[in-house]
């Protein structure tokens, strides 16, 4: 085994430092996707960077937008009052991850990069494109009921399992970045690549760079919004279709929106055309029918997966009858 | 008083001790100093080293709950951390709940059959715990779904939401450890300021 070093950082500079050199040096946050990698020898890397001790873990609100520290856990977010008042759909969308246990550890900026549930991926017996560039697609013609209908390619059709990404792009949400070029900002939007016929590059982050913070703003959470994930039991379980919707409301007519979709894509999945049929339109039961009908289209279901076409649309269906309060 | 087993130190760690850190736990309101690989797992270094063997290794994944302890009060999957994450850090178990007597929980498992075959009962005890502290037991529903992250494979869930109601009305004091962990997260707060 491949000896493993550990070295904790308590400042951002000595953090990008570490990692920058392309050393072999990871950054370790919540470490619960982390070690289930290196558990499974999905992942080797020569030294482990903990950032915990750097103390970017709260959340603080600003005039114009609502800031959360990159190493904030999972429940505290989803616990705060400011994030379950202002921007529902992220709070509901952390409720709904994972477990208790595993919210009290994994950090926020860790979950957006968490690693896809596609089972030949986590099974490193088996070819992947994504983790030994070259080999093969396992899922094309296999055990592919949980990947993607949406985004794939002939290389890939892992999905993105994340839900709190999928909210974020709900409400516009940017990444604060620091590397060792500097700090920048990301929307959540862009921060995930699509696999084309590179899927082990997921993101659009350098080696060195490190999430300092996700920011939301203000105007994006004067919007109502809303987070439903369908799953295969009622709760501790990845999605098989989820949708975060995102409505600025005059009366019953719909003045700006945002929907995004989880479970399905091999990135977390905005759906524009959707929204442009939203706007200036009442919500009504027709109008949410008319948008989900409409939001599998483009889907490229693979076999097994070809159930979540119909789920997706009721997904989303569903999820604007709710925020109308229709349901 | 914990004993350390340098008997099983792992071979990655006698091979590469550079590899191996020395780090100080509190545990069960003990301190102690152990070296450990950076792979070894919080779960691993307390079976294994500690001889804590009341904590379960079920998935090793964070998919079955049955290694749940606290971590200076909150309770988390002891799988998914490393032992050298932990340093400085105030861990509880399932041996370091009961003063002298069982815990209220521990008690009301027993008297309302919480358990078949008992293997995820120490890591249902100490998610419970931690469930209570986090005030999440205003209704039969909000329980289950905050236990849900503790897998019982013979199904005794409706006799653990039954336990877990008992134990909250019979009143469940914090741990020791627990309270003391509390205790020093506050002055570190106040030190701050
Ligand atoms: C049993 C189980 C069930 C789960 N269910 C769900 C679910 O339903 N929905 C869901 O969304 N998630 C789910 N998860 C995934 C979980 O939410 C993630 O594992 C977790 O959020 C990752 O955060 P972490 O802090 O533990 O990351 P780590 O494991 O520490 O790190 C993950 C990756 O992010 C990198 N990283 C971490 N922080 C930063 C940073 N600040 N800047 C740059 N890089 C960074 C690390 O290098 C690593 O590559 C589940 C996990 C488990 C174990």
């Amino acid at each position: 085994m491949v000896p493993l070093s550990y070295i904790a950082v308590a400042t951002p500079e000595a953090a990008i430092r570490r990692t920058a050199e392309g050393q072999g040096a990871e950054y370790i946050a919540g470490g619960t996707d982390m070690i289930q990698l290196l558990q499974e020898g999905i992942v080797a890397p020569l030294e482990l960077v903990d950032i915990n001790g750097i103390a970017f873990d709260d959340v603080s609100v600003a005039i114009d937008g609502i800031r959360i520290g990159a190493m904030a856990r999972l429940s505290d977010v989803a616990d705060d009052p400011v994030i379950r008042e202002r921007v529902p759909v992220v709070s509901r969308a952390l409720y709904e991850s994972a477990s208790p246990q595993v919210r009290n550890m994994a950090t926020v900026g860790g979950n957006l990069l968490q690693r896809t549930r596609c089972l030949y991926f986590r099974d490193a017996t088996t070819p992947c494109n994504k983790r030994v560039p070259g080999s093969g697609c396992s899922a094309l013609d296999g055990q592919n009921r949980v990947n993607a209908i949406l985004g794939g390619s002939d290389h890939c059709i892992a999905a993105y399992p994340g839900d709190l990404a999928v909210a974020l792009v709900a409400v516009d949400a940017e990444l604060m970045v620091t590397g060792p070029t500097g700090e920048r900002t990301i929307l959540v939007e862009n921060l995930h690549q699509l696999p084309g016929d590179t899927p082990h590059i997921e993101t659009v982050l350098k080696p060195g760079d490190l999430i300092t913070a996700i920011w939301i703003p203000l105007a994006a959470a004067g919007r109502r919004s809303h987070y439903l994930k369908v799953r295969d039991r009622t709760t501790f379980e990845w999605s098989l279709a989820s949708a975060a919707v995102s409505l600025g409301l005059h009366d019953d007519v719909i003045l700006d929106a945002r929907v995004a979709v989880g479970g399905v894509g091999t990135k977390p999945w905005r759906l524009r055309h959707v929204e442009d049929m939203l706007v200036n339109q009442r919500l009504d039961q027709a109008l949410a029918r008319a948008a989900g009908e409409c939001s599998a289209d483009g889907a490229e279901p693979r076999g097994q997966n070809a159930f979540k076409v119909t789920l997706l649309r009721r997904t989303v269906e569903r999820a604007l009858l709710q925020i109308g309060g229709l349901a | 008083m914990l004993e350390i087993d340098e008997g099983q130190v792992r071979q990655s760690e006698a091979a590469y001790p550079q590899h191996a850190a020395s780090i100080a736990l509190t545990i069960n309101g003990e301190s102690c100093q152990l070296q450990v690989d950076a792979r070894t797992t919080l779960l691993d270094a307390l079976r294994d080293r500690l001889h804590l063997t009341g904590t379960k290794k079920g998935c090793g994944l964070g998919q079955c709950g049955a290694c749940t302890v606290l971590v200076d009060g909150r309770r988390v999957v002891s799988c998914l951390t490393l032992a050298v994450m932990n340093q400085g850090k105030s861990i509880t178990t399932i041996e370091g709940i009961g003063d002298g007597e069982l815990h209220p929980l521990q008690k009301a498992f027993v008297e309302h059959d919480g358990f078949q075959c008992g293997y995820c009962t120490p890591g249902q005890i100490m998610s419970a715990i931690g469930l209570i502290q986090e005030g999440r037991t205003r209704s039969d529903d909000e329980i289950r779904e905050n236990m849900s992250g503790n897998l019982c494979r013979c199904g005794a869930y409706t006799n653990i939401v039954k336990a877990i109601k008992d134990a909250l009305v019979q009143g469940v004091d914090a741990p020791e450890a627990m309270r003391q962990a509390v205790e020093a997260i506050r002055q570190d707060a106040e030190k701050g300021e």
